[in-house]
């Protein structure tokens, strides 16, 4: 999906993406319905001006469909350039310049599709490992009022905190920290 | 003053709305010159680009919705760059206007008040008449996901029982295509700042049915944002930033000075609206955009508390975050407090206060010993927002459940001791 008013650019990015063999579903003006673009023609990549107003309406297609995210390319003018060189390092996907030879737009959008898979890898990775850290720690935490409570050793705290989690059909990382707030409400 | 300006030379960005207004004064009216400050303004077209711009350093700092530096320094905005803001521009502006349409077949459900309590009632009413019908939910839209605007239209529609997830759509269009979307009838109302609703009521296209100071009363608007990290390298062209800005907003709350702000707004061509709705949309009123009047340009933590309330009752928020980590980290009083001593403007000591209970002004201390009145700050829904119990309020909300689990909040937000 390629949403510019300027037609020229339009048609060079176009040219470029079909010549090596993409197919571009729709070319929206800036004032078209983002919204109902994306949901009717499902592009797997957006290419969108920099400056465009509709960038707005895109952050809260972001957040609405945060399940399906997509790779977006932005591009700006050649005046930007700058813009272009600290947002890659800032977390966007991929920045394309204005002026920038055609073939190299193909590229460029392999790297934005790449960049943007490692992204999203890194980042479930990240919740993932920041879930796990959590786990432990909050575990730890509740091993040790159990054992300070309960009069018991460590063993016997993890075995029970494990019990009472599987008992609620819970994760134990969970039902620590259930544990824990409760405890802070005593 | 001037000596030990890291940097003199800045470039900060605003979009063309009348709650731009400080920054316009300040730049022409010599407040930044004074502090030693050359300052370049740059027009943005989306906040998602002026965000993008500040993140990589090419603008220094700008015009910022409230929620903006909260939600980036929380990571929920996709660049995750953290962000602080020591100064808050603008309270109010905000309406929600609907198109002609759609405010006829609620005025046959309205009968004598017109307020946004009773016109939230009426649209209701409507749209439980429309799902009778088998027609479509009517789409409202907003601006940005992380902005005051989006949580204010849906606090409205809360109060009279609407869940804004299922009973209306929702959506975002850049401000300066609200009146033509409105007019084209793919929306039926919007929550948007001036001058759009003026513009809308002007043309005769829509009509406003609830301010933002109804929803709730002297609520933050815009902030002037810095990444967290340029606060850190430029605290001395920081701190010159905000008290010309504060004196900036001191200059637009008297009275006299608001039509001349108005002329500077439309000599300069920030906007790209008639003259008359410009004006309309600065004049001082009940309700109306507040610059400085009642300590306007404090950034309060509580109202950060409850920006990430909202993210969290919307499930834009994931995590669980410590509340008052998080507010001191992007609200920076103490910067307010430094600036506010270059210019000798009284702020309050307090770093927090209560929201909803004050139906009328009250005063609190201020550093300078005296103390100063601050406005209203009741809420639609009649709710009481303490920041030392965020999460009671909470649970009190009808509509709207975090993603996040209560003992994990409850867990995130345990006192250290």
């Amino acid at each position: 999906m390629l949403v510019d008013d300027d037609q020229t650019r339009l048609a060079m990015m176009e040219q470029a993406l079909v010549a090596e063999g993409h197919v571009i579903v729709v070319r929206l003006d800036a004032q078209a319905d983002l919204l109902a673009g994306v949901t009717l023609h499902q592009p797997d990549v957006i290419f969108i001006d920099v400056d465009a107003p509709s960038r707005d309406t895109l952050e809260s297609l972001g957040q609405i469909h945060r399940e399906r995210p997509r790779p977006i390319v932005l591009f700006a003018a050649r005046s930007d350039a700058e813009t272009a060189h600290r947002a890659i390092h800032a977390g966007v996907s991929a920045y394309v310049v204005d002026g920038l030879h055609p073939t190299r737009l193909s590229a460029l959008l392999d790297v934005a599709i790449a960049r943007f898979e490692v992204h999203q890898a890194l980042s479930r990775e990240l919740s993932a490992a920041n879930a796990r850290l959590a786990d432990q720690r909050d575990i730890e935490k509740a091993k040790g009022l159990l054992m300070k409570r309960r009069k018991i050793d460590e063993e016997e705290a993890y075995g029970m905190l494990r019990k009472m989690a599987m008992d609620r059909k819970q994760r134990i990382g969970d039902y620590a920290r259930l544990l824990l707030a409760a405890s802070d409400l005593l | 003053m001037i000596n030990g300006l890291e940097k003199t030379r800045i470039r900060l960005g605003m979009l063309p709305l009348a709650d731009a207004a400080p920054l316009i004064v300040a730049r022409s009216c010599g407040f930044f010159a004074r502090h030693g400050l050359e300052v370049e303004l740059s027009a943005e077209r989306a906040w998602a680009a002026l965000r993008d711009k500040v993140a990589a350093g090419v603008l220094d700092g700008g015009q910022m919705l409230a929620p903006m530096p909260i939600a980036a320094t929380l990571g929920l905005d996709g660049v995750a760059v953290p962000m602080v803001t020591a100064m808050v521009m603008s309270l109010n502006g905000n309406s929600i206007t609907v198109s002609r349409q759609l405010h006829a077949r609620m005025s046959q459900h309205l009968s004598g008040a017109s307020d946004a309590g009773a016109c939230a009632t009426a649209l209701a009413a409507v749209i439980a008449e429309q799902r009778g019908k088998g027609e479509r939910r009517p789409v409202f839209a907003h601006v940005f996901p992380f902005s005051a605007h989006h949580y204010e239209l849906r606090m409205w529609l809360a109060s009279a029982d609407i869940d804004p997830d299922n009973d209306v759509q929702l959506c975002v269009v850049p401000p300066s295509q609200m009146v033509a979307e409105l007019e084209s009838g793919r929306i039926d109302g919007y929550c948007v700042g001036e001058p759009w609703n003026e513009v809308a009521l002007q043309r005769g296209v829509g009509v406003a049915v609830a301010t933002k100071h109804e929803i709730w009363n002297n609520s933050p608007e815009k902030v002037l944002g810095v990444t967290r990290d340029w606060a850190h390298q430029n605290p001395n062209t920081h701190r010159a930033m905000v008290a010309a800005m504060i004196e900036a907003a001191r200059w637009l709350d008297e009275p006299e000075h608001r039509n001349e702000a108005a002329a500077l707004m439309v000599s300069e061509n920030v906007l790209d609206a008639p003259a008359a709705s410009i004006q309309a949309s600065l004049r001082m009123r009940t309700g109306g955009i507040v610059f400085h009047r009642g300590a306007a340009t404090y950034p309060w933590r509580s109202h950060a508390v409850w920006f990430i309330l909202q993210m969290l009752r919307w499930k834009q928020c994931w995590m669980a975050p410590n509340f008052s980590d998080i507010a001191s980290d992007v609200y920076r009083c103490e910067t307010y407090r430094e600036a506010a001593a270059l210019i000798g403007e009284p702020c309050p000591r307090a770093d927090y206060k209560s929201e909803g209970a004050r139906l009328s002004g009250s005063s609190t201390p201020s550093t300078d010993g005296g103390s100063i009145m601050l406005g209203s700050d009741a809420m639609l829904d009649g709710s009481i927002f303490d920041a030392a119990d965020p999460l009671g309020w909470l649970k009190l909300q009808r509509h709207g459940l975090p993603a996040v689990g209560y003992a994990s909040l409850q867990f995130a937000n345990v006192r250290q001791s």
